[in-house]
Formats: structure tokens, C-alpha cells, sequence
């Protein structure tokens, strides 16, 4: 047969269509592997969750909130964990205040201010990549060894806000200077070419731009502060405080501190508190990711 | 300033030298004493940490801290080794990574590779929550939930103990699983198209592609992403102090026994009212200041390879 006739040949019986692929196993089972590994993962979550409400059942009820702690087991029936959320409050709404002023600003000066050439600004986003990676327990150590000893504010409600704003401010920083990078160049030139200094340009043009992706870092930076205990274990939060938290001062528990201690306590009582104050915590740090969502999808600009 | 210019288009010096304004150089010095507080808390933690380590360790050998196998100062015989800790510590993270490197990068190819952008959408931020719930709920569903089942299926007659290392590394493990997840997600995203382009070119299938092609070429954000997890393990506190106990004394010689880690006997020590500047108290610090050198080398390790991979790629 010549090489024309072979020629004819193929194009006279074509090739099997594509449709007809071959079933490879080792192909599907990869799949199903690695589906596999993120429903671990999920199913893990639900059992979590299903497990606290299950167990918490029967104290989620107005007892949780208007109820003091108690760490007596013959009176537990009838407490609850209000010092606990008040004290959370207090501690939240202070770390807000001086966590995100804070933040926002570096963030704004690293951003829009600093000359990233310079040894000094390198030094400082180095510095802030590191202090993201500092284990929160040490946070603990810094607050127990320098805010409450050294400066001498004690085992209070603002030596735990200092401490924690302290904590989430890389997550703030970072998540602030992502907001601000978003905004095109052209807003800012556009700004410059009208005249405005690099303050006004940036207050009034590129901050209203970057407000909403800031929102949503400032959200789950605070849900992370929300739930943490580790460094509040040694800023003397670990007894149960049978009052409400009335001024800077004052001594405190919170949330996730409260719920530690609860889980240490023998008795089944204790844990089913305890099942119930992580249901509260789940439910508050939930609203607060659904409203970082929320505001993302919402006002978030695409440019 | 000339290098300032070059990268935002501000107006150039000479522009603005006309006028001078008192109210935005003011605002600057206030945005740059706002950085400069992450620098302070940098500063602040070493001083806090090494101080009262240097005073420990002019009461302690330095040798005895980091080679004896005993672990006592709350007790009356004290003995000051380290090494009951440390090695408690490396069970719980290398039981945690063991469970969540596999599943990490599991769910980071499936995300990467196979799942529809829709998909993608939905199924990393329902991850991402794992990685939002507290520790201290994790330690609970350890203690409360995972050990019950545990001890009932151990096949030997040696069960777990009430509160053990296995039990608090699995759960350690899920917690860092989202941390894997996505650092490695985006350094599989970043490998260019093209790669898998020229490997489906040459009849690759989909499975060849991605442990072939994409795996490999995004492997130093993998292991960044590895170990940063391993840092996260080894700083976590709250799922070791209620799951794996706050045993200290002798090295643990299996991960079915409950023993105190560097962060567990921190949070422990630190409960008590141990009497300031007692050799007791500089404990807390010298255990610190050792977990800190750890998690800073990992940290200084994990940024190094991050670059290298946005180097590569971006």
C-alpha cells in the first residue's frame, strides 16, 4: 500500500469519537480521595456544632444570660453566665477602639505615606508578618510580665483589651493595607491632579473607597480577639466572678474563659453550662462573619 | 522622595514646596507613631520574655534546662528539665500535622484543580470556619466528644487516659487543616496555566497533572503552608490544657498518656498565684521565651518560602 492510499485510508475510517473516553479507576478514586479530605473536614465542623447544641439543650434558656456564675456544684442549676458576656462586652468594645484606630492608621502609613524602599518601612512590614505569627499565649506573657506587673494596670479589664488589641493588630493591619491597595491609582491621581494634598486625597478619596473591605478585616479580626483565651488564662480572668465589669478596672471574666472553666469542673452540670455558653459564642461569632460577608458582597467596589 | 514618586504617583517635591502645612505634617507624625506601636509590642515581647529568662537561667544551668528529663518546679523536689514538655509538645504537633497535611492539601488540589468556581465559592469560606472557632470549643469536642470514642475503640487493653496527647493532637489537626488549605491553595492558583496546558497537551490526565505538574511546581508554598501550621500547632494553648491534661514531671513515652506541652504548663503555672520573681514564676518566662525562638524560626522559614514561590509565579 502506498503512503497516499494509507492516507485515504485513515481519513476514510475515522478515529473513535472523543466521547468514548477510557474510564481510568485510579483517576476517579484521586477524586473521590480528595473529596474525601474536605468532607472530613466539613463533617468534623457539623459534628462540632450538632454536638454543643445537643449537649447545651437543656440551659439554653433565659437562665445563661440572667444568671452569675457559680462555682459550687449544688447551685449550678440555677446559674448562668451573665459576667461572663458583659465582661466579654466591655473587653470587645475596647479592644474595637483601640485596635482598629490603630491598625488603620499603620496601615495608611504604610500604604499611602511609606517609602517601601527604605530599610526602616521593610524593617516594619517584616516586623508586622512576624508578630502575626507570635503564638497568642505569648501575648499573654507580655501583658502578665510588662502591662500588669511593670506598668502596673493589674489583672483588669483594660490590661486585657490592651493585650488583645495588641494581638489582632497585624490581622487589622494587614487586612486594612489589602483595602487600600484595592483602590486604583487613578483615584488617587485624579485627586492629586485637582490640587488636593496627600491627606485629603487619602481621607477624602481613598479611605470612603476602602471602608467596606476594611469592615470586613476589622469583623473578623475582632471575632478572633472574641473567641481567644489563652493569654486572658494568665491576666487572672480564671475565677468565677459573680459581678458585672463597671469600669476600666474592674476585674472580669469573659466568654471563652468562663467556658474553660466551666469544662475544668467534674460534674456533668458544669459541661452541659459550658455546651450551652459555646452555643452563645458559635451563634455571636456567626452573626459577626455573616455581617463581614454581608458588607463584602454589598459595598465592596469592582473597579 | 525620588523613589517615592516612582512607585505612587504623588505630586514630585518640588511641586508641593510652595506652601508648607503644618496640619498634614502633623497627620503623618500621627500615622507613623500608629506603626510604630507594632515595633513597641515586638520590642515589648522580647523584653518581656528575655529579662526574666536571663535572671532564670543565672539560677539554672542552662544545660541542666535543656537536657534533663525531669520537669518539677511546682513541686517540693524541684528539678528544672525541659525536655518532659518539649517532647510532649512534638507529639501533639506531629500528630497534627500527620492529619492535617494529608487533608489539607486534599482539599487545597480538589479547590485548586477540580472544583467549579461556584463550587470554590461556597466550599472555602464553609472552611475557612473551621479555622474561626475558638480553641477552646475545639478543646471541648476533644475532651467531651472525640475521647469518649477513643477509649471505646482502642483495640488494646491499654486504653487512652482521661485526657491524652493523641486526642488533642486530632483535634489540633482539623483546627490547622484550614491554614494548609489555603496557603497551598494559592500557591497551586498562582502555577501559570501554561504548565498545565503543555502537560494536558502530552495526553496528561487530570490526576497527572496535579501531582505531576502542579504539585511540584508549587511546592515551596506547600511546605510554607506546612509550616505554618506546624507553628500554629506548636502555639496552640487552650485544646492541650483541657484535652491533654497539665501532667508535667517525666517525658511521655506514648501519646495515649496525658502530659503538660510548653504552652499547657504556661497557662497552668500562670492560674496559680505563684509568688512574682520566685523561680517558680521565671519558669513561665524561660518556657516562653523557648516556644518563642520556635515559632519565630518556623515563622522566619515560612515567609522566606512564601517569597520564593511569588518569585517564581507573580
Amino acid at each position: 500500500m502506498t503512503a497516499a492510499a494509507a492516507a485515504r485510508e485513515a481519513v476514510a475510517a475515522p478515529p473513535p469519537p472523543l466521547t468514548q473516553r477510557r474510564i481510568r479507576p485510579g483517576e476517579i478514586l484521586f477524586r473521590l480521595a480528595l473529596q474525601l479530605c474536605l468532607l472530613i473536614a466539613f463533617a468534623f465542623l457539623v459534628a462540632l456544632v450538632v454536638f454543643a447544641v445537643y449537649k447545651g439543650w437543656d440551659r439554653l434558656d433565659a437562665r445563661l444570660w440572667q444568671q452569675m456564675p457559680t462555682g459550687r456544684a449544688s447551685r449550678v442549676e440555677s446559674a448562668g453566665v451573665q459576667s461572663a458576656i458583659t465582661g466579654t462586652l466591655w473587653v470587645i468594645a475596647l479592644t474595637a477602639l483601640i485596635s482598629l484606630p490603630t491598625g488603620i492608621a499603620s496601615a495608611i502609613y504604610m500604604e499611602e505615606y511609606a517609602d517601601n524602599t527604605r530599610w526602616y518601612n521593610r524593617l516594619l512590614e517584616l516586623n508586622i508578618q512576624n508578630l502575626a505569627g507570635v503564638p497568642s499565649i505569648v501575648f499573654g506573657i507580655l501583658g502578665l510580665g510588662l502591662i500588669a506587673r511593670v506598668i502596673g494596670l493589674g489583672f483588669t479589664v483594660i490590661t486585657a483589651a490592651i493585650v488583645l488589641s495588641l494581638l489582632v493588630l497585624p490581622t487589622v493591619i494587614i487586612a486594612s493595607r489589602e483595602a487600600l491597595r484595592a483602590v486604583p491609582q487613578s483615584i488617587r491621581q485624579a485627586s492629586y491632579a485637582l490640587g488636593a494634598t496627600r491627606w485629603q486625597t487619602t481621607a477624602r478619596q481613598v479611605l470612603p473607597a476602602a471602608i467596606p473591605g476594611m469592615a470586613t478585616g476589622a469583623i473578623l479580626a475582632l471575632s478572633r480577639a472574641l473567641g481567644e483565651a489563652a493569654p486572658l488564662i494568665l491576666l487572672g480572668a480564671v475565677t468565677f466572678i459573680r459581678f458585672n465589669p463597671d469600669s476600666l478596672l474592674s476585674t472580669y471574666t469573659t466568654l471563652p474563659i468562663q467556658i474553660y472553666n466551666l469544662i475544668k469542673e467534674p460534674q456533668a452540670e458544669f459541661q452541659e453550662l459550658a455546651a450551652a455558653a459555646i452555643v452563645l459564642l458559635l451563634g455571636i461569632l456567626l452573626l459577626m462573619n455573616s455581617a463581614a460577608i454581608v458588607i463584602r458582597n454589598k459595598f465592596q467596589k469592582r473597579w | 522622595m525620588a523613589a517615592d514618586t516612582s512607585r505612587r504617583d504623588v505630586p514630585a517635591a518640588g511641586v508641593r514646596r510652595g506652601r508648607s502645612r503644618p496640619g498634614e505634617r502633623l497627620i503623618e507624625t500621627l500615622l507613623i507613631v500608629a506603626a510604630v506601636v507594632s515595633v513597641a509590642t515586638t520590642i515589648g515581647i522580647v523584653a518581656s520574655l528575655f529579662i526574666p529568662t536571663v535572671e532564670f537561667f543565672g539560677q539554672v544551668s542552662i544545660v541542666e534546662f535543656f537536657t534533663k528529663t525531669m520537669w518539677t518546679p511546682l513541686f517540693a523536689d524541684k528539678h528544672y528539665g525541659v525536655l518532659p514538655l518539649l517532647v510532649a509538645t512534638l507529639w501533639v504537633t506531629a500528630i497534627a500535622i500527620v492529619i492535617a497535611v494529608p487533608l489539607g492539601i486534599g482539599a487545597a488540589i480538589y479547590l485548586s484543580e477540580y472544583a467549579h468556581t461556584g463550587t470554590r465559592k461556597v466550599l472555602k469560606p464553609v472552611l475557612e470556619i473551621l479555622a474561626g472557632i475558638p480553641t477552646v470549643v475545639y478543646g471541648f469536642f476533644a475532651l467531651t466528644f472525640l475521647n469518649p470514642i477513643l477509649i471505646d475503640w482502642w483495640p488494646t487493653a491499654d486504653k487512652p487516659e482521661f485526657q491524652n496527647l493523641l486526642v488533642a493532637g486530632i483535634a489540633m489537626g482539623i483546627m490547622i487543616v484550614p491554614t494548609v488549605a489555603s496557603l497551598s491553595e494559592d500557591a497551586m492558583s498562582a502555577v501559570p496555566r501554561s504548565l498545565r496546558e503543555g502537560a494536558y497537551a502530552l495526553a496528561s490526565t487530570k490526576m497527572q497533572v496535579s501531582t505531576r505538574v502542579v504539585v511540584p511546581a508549587a511546592l515551596s508554598g506547600i511546605v510554607a503552608a506546612i509550616v505554618l501550621g506546624f507553628s500554629r500547632a506548636l502555639g496552640e494553648t487552650l485544646i492541650v490544657t483541657i484535652a491533654a491534661g497539665l501532667k508535667t514531671a517525666d517525658v511521655p513515652t506514648s501519646p495515649i498518656q496525658g502530659a503538660a506541652t510548653m504552652t499547657s504548663y504556661i497557662a497552668g503555672a500562670g492560674q496559680g498565684d505563684l509568688p512574682v520573681n520566685s523561680l517558680e514564676y521565671l519558669t513561665i518566662f524561660a518556657v516562653g521565651a523557648t516556644l518563642f525562638v520556635f515559632t519565630f524560626a518556623l515563622n522566619v522559614l515560612s515567609i522566606r518560602l512564601v517569597r520564593k514561590f511569588r518569585e517564581v509565579y507573580e
